[in-house]
Parts: structure tokens; sequence; C-alpha cells
């Protein structure tokens, strides 16, 4: 059974707002392109000097989800304070994960990197790119849950 | 190539830690959600939830916001040049990447950025796909390496990978 899930548009654009100020600050600081993907995996293979704003980058978003899922539903009723939930097995987790890493590594970037900072240049690969996977994730989905369902 | 070391780890935790709130506030940190956006068959019986598309249309207008001031600048503040992409054709890759990513992303409702995020909300639900992203990208960043014969092609990543 999927369980809708309700509209929230004004907590949605104030969150992509954040995230937008986010790329903003680390492209203007210090002139990198925050795709999570690209950030994570560039932490394999290990390169010395290179690894440091990674890890900054990467342990520090964990902590402002935390953050902002505590202080948002108390500032916008809208915003819901349920601990989001994987509704995949374990076999299905370790497929999609791997689809996810060695895709976006192939691909060059992901939602953030191609989406919102390749598109924010005006990039036509990451105009592509963005235009694939949305596509492809929508008729994965429709076929996950209207075909074989 | 970092000037002011320090500066710049703070830039980067500042950087992550505004992701991470923007990410939990449009609650992009629950799959369910971003699968609510992908079913497009639910537009029939009006349940879609549009939600994904105003994330993402605030943060791309916000990013052009900076990418168009950032335009006069010979270098990035705190570093001695703008890292960008080196990849700006659109080849193989990118097209059989993102569908590849495109289908992983629509079977679990995680893309990389809430993925890492989740790991502070419900490590036990996204541990298993976080390491198996890992995994994923490093192999196919070695066989780019094997396939161009160049590590550092591969080591400094490509286009918004970066």
């Amino acid at each position: 059974m999927i369980e809708p899930t309700d509209f929230t548009p004004l907590s949605a654009a104030i969150g992509g707002m954040l995230i937008g100020l986010s790329a903003g600050l680390l492209w203007i600081t210090v002139g990198r392109t925050a795709g999570v993907s690209g950030v994570f995996g560039g932490v394999v293979p290990f390169r010395k000097g290179d690894i440091d704003w990674r890890l900054a980058f990467l342990i520090a978003l964990p902590i402002g989800a935390i953050i902002g899922s505590s202080l948002g539903p108390k500032i916008l009723t809208e915003i819901s304070d349920a601990p989001p939930v994987m509704a995949l097995g374990p076999l299905m987790a370790i497929i999609a994960g791997i689809l996810v890493g060695a895709g976006t590594r192939f691909g060059g970037g992901c939602t953030s990197g191609h989406g919102i900072c390749g598109l924010a240049r005006f990039s036509a690969r990451s105009a592509v790119g963005v235009v694939m996977f949305f596509v492809v994730a929508m008729i994965t989905i429709f076929i996950a849950r209207h075909v074989v369902a | 190539m970092s000037r002011r070391p320090i500066l710049t780890l703070a830039a980067a935790a500042g950087s992550g830690l505004i992701f991470g709130i923007g990410l939990a506030v449009s609650r992009m940190t629950d799959p369910e959600k971003v699968k609510s956006f992908l079913d497009v068959a639910a537009m029939s019986d009006g349940t879609w939830d549009a939600s994904l598309a105003f994330v993402f249309g605030a943060g791309l207008l916000v990013a052009m916001v900076f990418y168009r001031l950032t335009r006069p600048m010979s270098a990035p503040l705190l570093s001695l040049s703008f890292s960008w992409p080196k990849k700006v054709h659109i080849d193989r890759p990118l097209v059989v990447g993102s569908a590849v990513f495109g289908v992983g992303w629509g079977l679990s409702g995680l893309c990389p950025g809430p993925a890492i995020a989740v790991l502070g909300l419900a490590p036990a639900e996204v541990a298993l796909f976080a390491v198996a992203m890992l995994i994923g990208s490093w192999t196919a960043s070695l066989i780019i390496s094997g396939r161009t014969g160049s590590a550092s092609a591969v080591a400094s990543g490509d286009a918004a990978a970066k």
C-alpha cells in the first residue's frame, strides 16, 4: 500500500533556498561544487591535501539534518517530525546504493552537483544528466509501484 | 590549494551544515516523500506530492545568484582558483551513468545528499545504502581510471561531481 505524502510547498521552498545557499557559499569561498556524490566519492581513492574539506562537509551534513529536523517542525507545522524510514530490505538497499554510487561517479554528478550547481551555471552537460536521472527514476518507480506490485 | 586552511574547513563545514538543515526542513530526508514526487502516475488521482519541485526550483534560483555574483571574481575568497568541472562535453558515461543513478534513486528514494544526511537521523536505516554507495563510487572510479589510464582524471572527479 502506497501512503501518499503531504504537499508542503513552503517548507520545500525554504529548504531548497538553504540548499542553494549552501552550494553558493561553498563556491564563493572554496571554489568547489557542492555536489554530494562528488564530495563523498572524492574521499576514495584517498588523496592527501584534498580530504579535509570533504570530511568537514560530510560530517556537518548529518549534523545539519539533526538540527533541521528538531527545529523545523517547531517553526513550521507542515514539517513532519517523523523519522525517515527506508522501505527497502537489506539486499535492495545494497543494490540501490551501488547503483547510486556507481551511476553518479560515471555520470559525474547527482541531484545537487548536476541538478542545483550544474543547472545554475547553465551547463548543457548537467542538463542532459538531470533529464536522464529524473526520467529514469520516474520510470523505475512507475514499474516498481504500478507494474510489478 | 587552499590559502587559508582553517577558514576553508570552516566554510566547508558551514556549507555542509546548511545543506543538511535544508534537506531536513524540506523533508527530502524522507525517501517516501521523494518517491511521492517521482511517482507521476499519482497525478491522476490527486495524491501526487510536488514538493520536490519547489525544493529544486528554490535551490536553483539561489545558486544562480551566487554563480552570477562570482562571475567577475578571478578566484574564490579562500582558494587560489575555482575548481571548474573538467568535463564539459556530453558523452556516453554521462548518459549511462545518470540513467543507472536514476534506477537506484527510483528504487530507494535516496540520492547521495539525503543518504548522508539521514545518517544523522536514522543511521540504521541507511548505513547499508551509504556503504554500498561508497563501494559503487570507488569501483566506478577504478573502472574509469583503468579505461583512461590516468588516475588523476578520476581522482579529480569530473563535472558537477566536484
